[in-house]
């Protein structure tokens, strides 16, 4: 039953057989070792599971494993290069853009493809384009802060 | 010889980024979920479907026989392990029996049946669908009211009815009061059920080491140590066998404030089995069986003089309580009666509180526990008196505020205010605001046709929790201070963070205190087995009762640095100060790393005095802190769907003295987004067979970013005087200042509509519903 998948994960080739109902997040995290994207609510509503996939993000609770096959896919593990944090990931920490920090992987992910889009949003693009990540701690305020900051230095 | 002394800048009171974030913003830090180990099994739980039956029969064969499945147990099996532990106590309060998997009866959907144990998550998911319950579905009820009708179904059948407790508080002679008022005021009004919804799930992993008969636990939880002491009495163990470990922590808001069965369960699954175990709660899971808050109907009436002054409040409170009591379930509405007088000279209160069983999940502490459903009460009514009076609400507020000279004040509820200037934060939101110019732009949209509003709160909070004779497991809170032999600083807390930034302020008292850069401190928590015995992290306690338990540690060792410094410098006259010892005579000094080597090296000692740099401080305080401020609330709603929009808010609060204003401000900002969920989108529906019908995120609105407005922050600062450090708490303050402004301020929009109250949620259809029968609900 199982099937083999080959794809790249935060520039690295990975291969492993897996069941074909396996999601992409349980491969993300409990194969392939990368436990950043984080689980929420499996409903595809929380998007604290957003990662990259061929450069869009996606809700990796709602994709299988299967279908991430021969594609690249960037975890927030990958954002950092060199132990250089990205711009974003820096925006994060000066706005104090995170409390428990839980559903902050997804929504740095989110704001990085906001960004790629467009990058010098207003307020209210920027809370239209988080509105698939939920954060129960910050009330987003510092979160649309940092998003702006990142704009500012050019993300 | 000349002697260079840098006086090291105060870190206190700067906006420093968090020390916790690096591994946060990386995606390498490590919650529960994330914890994988050699041999680690997965479970999962079969939960009932039916909010109360009776279970014929239970059959697990095929589960079993499923390839992958290595354990299913059941209620039979778990009858060795203690209750689900209530750490509230009440007169005469009935206390269900609460096994960690059902016997022969289900009280609520999600009430744990079985546990399934497999190789593989997904089998384990599988073999749920395998087991077959037999139930014998009975009647159930949801609605707190109607359970305490006649002939209404029992939750508990023991029981004739479903009462759990009646509680009585009065101060002063309400009834005389009363009677003399010339103005008496009652309004039914509701604070609904909600679901703490942390965006981390809980989640247990469970490792027992059979022949060392060590078990460790890794859990998603607020309170580490407790959690080991409880969970060691309804396993059996020697607290000492027991390890509790808190990783990363994905939000609590009062929901990890507890000893759930998950945890006894998974302890008691690991023992059997051999092998670790990990359960992960599903967010369904998490909805259904993860306690909610508030839960309240509350009948106010409050009674005043024509010119506005207030003479006393009456409250019935009828507490929704679900079908158990959790750790805190019975404790949470006697807060709402403790602080019912809000910030006013109420001298003449009383309070009758009727706790009430429902096929409900528990209803148990969630952000602000109590005091947010007593702060909507009060400023509620408050409202509805200055209506009643035609008065304008910040002149009543201002009119009947407790005065800044009457601290500490002795309340008719029994407290005592430490410290405060109620009127500060109200005067400066109003200037902030410009309440003037909005009354008279709120005048303009009304000739325009628009429903424009401005609401008031003003708020009190009881925080800092608290002195021990006041709390059921001890109050204090611990912390440990090494200074390690190169002169780097580890702190232990018995505090457990989980977002509220601890390590980052910790830290910035220590490198205060010691003279020491930020990076040279470790905060560490959440491991029994290495941080001293602690309370937890609840009740805007962390930072208001344990800094001040860090902050005297310091001082013990400050004075242990200074006698080594004598030794070192030769001297009788020496100081410490800026991270150095300095003889004030020579001049000379020695840095704190040379004065940490040298008290590890040991080779001459101080009198009287031990080798190296450790002290643990238990810090008992001797009054709760009492934070408060003003929140002013601007919104318009439209007249043709309902829809609310926040145009403007402003929060004034003050916590007292602020280590950190990144931080104050974040608390504030989250802990008001999560009042206006209340507020305007958030609560759990139970029907009237008691299913959840809010059982997801599809259906149970938390607020979104497009949904949250933003905020405008500014403070007053006054002291608290129960603490070293003067600070009061703020974990709580946005939620429970939230609420009432923003409900205050939508009825205020619809005042012409003859609108007098509206309860939360105030969802479009309800107001548009309002409007069309002109005010009448």
């Amino acid at each position: 039953m199982k099937r083999k998948i080959t794809l790249k994960i935060n520039g690295k080739i990975y291969s492993h057989e897996v069941e074909p109902r396996m999601l992409l997040i349980h491969y993300l995290r409990e194969i392939a070792g990368f436990t950043g994207p984080h689980v929420g609510c499996e409903t595809s509503l929380c998007g604290a599971c957003t990662v990259s996939v061929d450069g869009k993000a996606v809700k990796s609770c709602t994709m299988f494993a299967v279908q991430a096959d021969a594609r690249e896919v960037l975890t927030i593990e990958g954002l950092a290069t060199d132990g250089k944090l990205s711009s974003i990931q820096e925006a994060f920490w000066n706005e104090h853009a995170l409390q428990c920090g839980f559903c902050t992987p997804g929504m740095i992910m989110a704001s990085r493809q906001l960004l790629e889009r467009n990058p010098h949003p207003t307020e209210p693009e920027i809370r239209h384009g988080l509105e698939g990540n939920l954060c129960r701690c910050t009330g987003y305020q510092h979160i649309v802060n940092a998003v702006q900051a990142a704009a500012k230095a050019g993300a | 010889m000349a002697t260079t002394i840098t006086q090291t800048e105060s870190l206190v009171g700067k906006r420093i980024r968090r020390k916790e974030d690096p591994r946060l913003i990386t995606g390498t830090a490590t919650y529960v979920e994330d914890i994988q180990m050699p041999g680690m099994h997965h479970a999962a739980i079969l939960r009932s479907p039916h909010a109360a039956a009776r279970i014929r029969s239970i059959d697990i064969q095929k589960a079993l026989s499923h390839p992958g499945v290595v354990a299913v147990f059941t209620g039979a099996d778990v009858e060795g392990v203690g209750p689900v532990p209530c750490g509230a106590s009440l007169p005469g309060l009935r206390v269900p029996a609460h096994s960690v998997l059902a016997r022969d009866r289900v009280y609520f959907v999600g009430h744990p049946v079985a546990v399934v144990v497999a190789t593989d998550r997904y089998i384990a998911a599988d073999a749920l669908d395998l087991i077959e319950v037999d139930y014998e579905p009975a009647q159930a009820v949801a609605d707190p009211e109607k359970a305490l009708e006649p002939g209404a179904p029992a939750v508990h059948p023991e029981w004739p009815d479903n009462i759990a407790f009646t509680y009585h508080q009065q101060g002063g002679e309400p009834d005389q009061a009363f009677a003399q008022a010339e103005v008496v005021v009652k309004q039914r009004m509701t604070s609904q059920r909600l679901i703490p919804t942390a965006m981390e799930t809980r989640g247990v992993v469970a490792e027992y080491r059979g022949v060392e008969k060590q078990l460790t636990l890794y859990s998603s939880t607020q309170i580490p140590h407790l959690m080991r002491t409880l969970v060691a009495q309804m396993l059996g163990l020697a607290e000492n066998r027991l390890r509790v470990i808190t990783p990363e922590v994905g939000g609590g808001f009062g929901s990890k404030l507890n000893v759930y069965a998950e945890e006894a369960l998974m302890g008691f699954v690991a023992m059997k089995i051999g092998k670790p175990v990990k359960w992960i709660e599903s967010r369904r899971e998490n909805f259904q069986c993860t306690i909610h808050g508030r839960g309240h109907v509350d009948y106010y009436e409050i009674a005043a003089k024509k010119d506005g002054t207030v003479l006393g409040l009456k409250l019935k409170l009828i507490q929704d309580l679900g079908a158990y009591h959790q750790l805190l379930t019975p404790a949470i509405p006697t807060l709402s009666v403790l602080m019912m007088p809000g910030l006013y000279k109420f001298r003449n209160v009383s309070a009758d509180i009727v706790g009430v069983f429902t096929n409900c999940v528990p209803t148990d502490a969630y952000r602000g526990a109590g005091r947010p459903e007593a702060t909507h009460g009060v400023e509620r009514m408050m409202d509805l008196l200055a209506a009643e009076l035609r008065m304008d609400p910040a002149e009543l507020r201002l009119k009947n505020f407790i005065g800044a000279d009457e601290f500490p004040y002795a309340t008719a509820t029994g407290l005592s205010y430490d410290s405060g200037d109620y009127a500060a934060p109200l005067k400066k939101a109003m200037e902030v605001a410009d309440y003037n110019g909005l009354r008279q732009e709120q005048a303009k949209a009304r000739e325009a046709g628009r429903l424009m509003g401005i609401g008031i709160a003003t708020y009190g909070e009881i925080c800092a929790f608290g002195p021990s004779p006041a709390t059921p497991a001890g109050g204090w809170e611990s912390a440990t201070v090494k200074i390690e032999p190169s002169g780097q600083v580890t702190v232990m807390t018995g505090t457990s963070p989980h977002g509220q930034g601890e390590e980052t302020t910790f830290a910035q008292i220590v490198a205060d205190e010691l003279g020491v850069p930020l990076d040279d401190v470790v905060v560490i928590h959440g491991d029994t087995a290495i941080v001293q015995y602690g309370i937890g992290t609840f009740g805007s306690r962390a930072t208001a009762v344990g800094g001040p338990a860090l902050f005297y540690a310091l001082q013990s060792l400050k004075e242990k640095i200074r006698k080594f410094g004598e030794v070192l410098l030769e001297s009788d006259d020496v100081t410490f100060s800026g991270g150095l010892c300095i003889c004030n005579k020579s001049g000379r000094t020695v840095e704190l790393a040379k004065v940490a080597g040298a008290s590890y090296r040991a080779l001459k000692l101080p009198p009287n005095t031990e080798p190296g740099l450790v002290a643990t401080y238990f810090w008992e305080p001797p009054n709760f802190a009492f934070p408060f401020g003003a929140h002013i609330v601007v919104t318009e709603v439209d007249r043709d769907t309902g829809q609310v929009e926040v145009k403007r808010y402003v929060a004034v609060d003050d916590c007292g003295r602020i280590i950190n204003p990144l931080l104050v401000e974040g608390q504030i900002h989250g802990g008001v987004i999560q009042g206006l969920g209340q507020a305007l989108y958030e609560q759990a529906v139970y029907d009237e067979n008691g299913q959840l019908v809010t059982g997801e995120l599809t259906d149970y609105a938390i607020p979104k970013a497009t949904m949250a407005p933003r905020i405008e922050t500014d403070h007053t600062v006054t002291p608290s005087p129960v603490n070293p450090l003067g600070v009061k708490g703020v974990g709580e303050a946005g939620t429970i200042g939230c609420s009432p402004a923003v409900v205050n301020s939508v009825v205020d929009a619809l005042s012409s509509f003859g609108v007098r109250h509206i309860d939360m949620p105030l969802t479009p259809e309800k107001l548009w519903r309002l409007m069309q029968a002109g005010g009448r609900a």
